[in-house]
């Protein structure tokens, strides 16, 4: 097997329609130096191109080369779309591709293991890079479990958690972009996007990829300005459970859990959340767990580090007046 | 129309899950359910099966009990069920999952057309949410995963998805895979006539050999990745309860000092 100097390694640049890196991405350059020589991968439709604030920050990371894949008419967001770009470029010099582990790229790894036959895992929390092989954690059941796996395969497709390494810039010269035309199968071309709106993005810490967390429940009762305030002094991002979403208090992209955004930040407070599995299933590997709840038998005590028996309104004003004071 | 919904006997969410020695899911507990999200998917197809006049098989791959994932789609009102079973199947990964539930997908339209296959979101247990994508992969059909709402109208399907930075609508022609999610709908309790109903409702056991698939190339020894060891995240220790008297906010703000998560 190849060492790292004669490994290729692809990292999919995800990105926001207007060109704005998603934070993991660091992460994921960085991961990749580990295992070999990192390319950037960028799939993009008709003639868009990175802007240079992301080839500057993706050179940075680590990554000389960026793979611009215009798939031209197509819409390059799809995920069978996207799969096809990408394996596209695998060689038999590529060891591994790496994605975030989002519903998305979930899909972006399955495909490509079908296309490629490549050994494929997602929720990895891990990697180390072993003389012939990748060994992996990854989480099971909801973060109550974790596993350590290899992979069989000479090619490992690798859906990466938020946090699984710390990012680390290493040059300064921007990344050269280079264009390729795509052409992608009928199969995926017979899917049309017949709208998409992207949401604009908030000025906190991206849920999935925050340290600190500030949940809100039904005990809530609609309003979040509190838990705002509380992540505000933080520097956290706020979440919710699906009754918050589901009552439309909070955005649905706020919503941690099994059917939603899966966090791990190194501090979750929930206030009004009872905790239930499906909830608990996006949060339980979280480092520190903090709840208030008026009610001693909510489930999520079982989980916390610190329980409050009390009611939000009254404790969490009094948190954030103290969190002020004590910083001065 | 035709439309085959699949599903998975999964340990119930509320027991006790773990891995066994193998790294495999313990399957021992006997308290398995219908993975709950795989009732969205069951709920829309027959949602869909009422408007279109549609045929809907539910389909699955597991040991003996996962016959009860079957049976509680047939109880729902799916008409009919496939059961894709053989001891070769043990730990076999998503990727063979996938080819055989092609498989049995393409022995089912040799009966007629499958216009649509349907899954849930996802398996609440170790497969994560790579299935639908390599199913659609492996049936070459376009894919509509994570719907929040479909319809069927002239030949085509639509779907409405909230992604975790947009919300999209995407349509393309029939047959297609769709997955939909827990927004998608509110799936029905079964009567006590579905009960019924579903026990004389035919459930068609097949093995690899039916399907025409090696043995060798699923299973563990199919599988691309191998565990080495599984465990059980350490209990939180250190845990404390404390009642508010007015003091608690103050009390949580020195914890987050004294834990330096400030
Ligand atoms: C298939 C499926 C998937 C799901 N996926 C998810 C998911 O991804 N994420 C998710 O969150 N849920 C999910 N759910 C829903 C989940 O089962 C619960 O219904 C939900 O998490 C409960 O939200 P909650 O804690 O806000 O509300 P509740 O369970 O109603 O709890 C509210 C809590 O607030 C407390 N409270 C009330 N007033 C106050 C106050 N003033 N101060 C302090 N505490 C107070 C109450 O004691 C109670 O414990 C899913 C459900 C299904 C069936």
């Amino acid at each position: 097997m190849t060492t790292p100097a004669e490994a290729d390694v692809l990292v999919l640049i995800d990105h926001a329609d207007d060109g704005t890196l998603r934070p993991q991405v660091r992460e994921l350059l960085t991961l990749g130096r580990a295992i070999g020589t990192v390319h950037g991968v960028w799939v993009t439709g008709a003639g868009a191109t990175p802007p240079p604030a992301a080839l500057e920050e993706v050179g940075g990371h680590g990554a000389p080369v960026v793979h611009v894949l215009d798939t031209g008419s197509v819409h390059p967001r799809l995920t069978p779309v996207v799969a096809e770009a990408l394996a596209g470029l695998v060689g038999p010099a590529t060891r591994a591709v790496l994605v975030s582990s989002s519903f998305e790229n979930k899909e972006v790894a399955a495909r490509l293991g079908v296309l490629t036959g490549a050994g494929t895992m997602v929720d990895v929390t891990a990697v180390e890079v072993g003389p012939d092989r990748l060994v992996v954690d990854k989480q099971v059941f909801a973060a109550t479990w974790t596993s350590r796996c290899t992979v069989r395969t000479p090619l490992a497709v690798l859906g990466v958690k938020p946090h699984a390494v710390e990012a680390e810039a290493t040059s300064a010269d921007p990344a050269v972009a280079v264009t390729h035309e795509v052409e992608v199968s009928a199969t995926a071309r017979a899917v049309e996007v017949v709208e998409r709106t992207e949401r604009a993005p908030s000025d906190r810490p991206d849920l999935g990829a925050a340290q600190v967390v500030v949940v809100g429940g039904r005990g809530t009762e609609g309003d979040f300005s509190l838990l705002d305030e509380l992540a505000d002094v933080l520097g956290g991002a706020v979440g919710a459970t699906r009754v918050a979403t589901d009552e439309g208090w909070i955005d649905k992209d706020a919503q941690i859990g099994q059917t939603g955004v899966t966090v791990a930040p190194r501090l979750y407070i929930g206030a009004g959340v009872s905790g239930a599995v499906h909830h608990r299933g996006g949060m339980q590997a979280s480092g520190t767990i903090v709840a208030i709840n008026t009610d001693a038998d909510a489930p999520i005590f079982e989980i916390a580090d610190l329980g409050i028996v009390g009611d939000l309104r009254e404790v969490v004003p009094r948190a954030i007046a103290e969190l002020r004071r004590l910083r001065g | 129309m035709r439309i085959v919904v699949c599903v998975k006997h999964v340990p119930d969410l509320m027991a006790d899950r773990r891995l066994g020695e193998d790294g495999r899911v313990a399957r021992d507990g006997g308290d398995g359910t219908l993975n709950e999200l795989d009732e969205n998917a069951v709920e829309a197809a027959l949602v869909l099966a009422e408007e279109h006049d549609a045929e809907v098989v539910a389909l699955t791959m597991g040991p003996d009990d996962a016959e009860d994932a079957v049976r509680r789609a047939l109880q729902m009102g799916a008409d009919r069920a496939v059961h894709v079973l053989d001891d070769a199947l043990a730990g076999t990964d998503v990727f063979g999952t996938a080819r055989v539930l092609a498989a049995a997908v393409r022995r089912i339209a040799e009966d007629g057309p499958v216009d649509l296959v349907m899954t849930g979101m996802a398996s609440l247990d170790a497969l994560t949410s790579m299935l639908p994508a390599a199913l659609a992969a492996e049936l070459d059909l376009p894919q509509l995963t994570l719907a929040a709402g479909v319809d069927v109208a002239d030949g085509a399907v639509r779907v409405r998805r909230d992604l975790d930075h947009a919300t999209e609508v995407l349509r393309a022609p029939l047959p297609a895979l769709v997955s939909v999610t827990d927004q998608a709908n509110e799936p029905r309790y079964p009567a006590f006539a579905g009960i019924m109903a579903a026990r004389k409702k035919p459930v068609d056991t097949v093995d690899l050999a039916d399907l025409g698939i090696d043995p060798a190339t699923v299973g563990t020894g199919g599988a691309r990745t191998q565990v080495l060891s599984a465990a059980e995240r350490p209990p939180r220790t250190d845990r404390v309860l404390i009642t508010d008297e007015g003091d608690a906010g103050v009390r949580l703000a020195e914890y987050l000092v004294e834990h330096k998560l400030v």
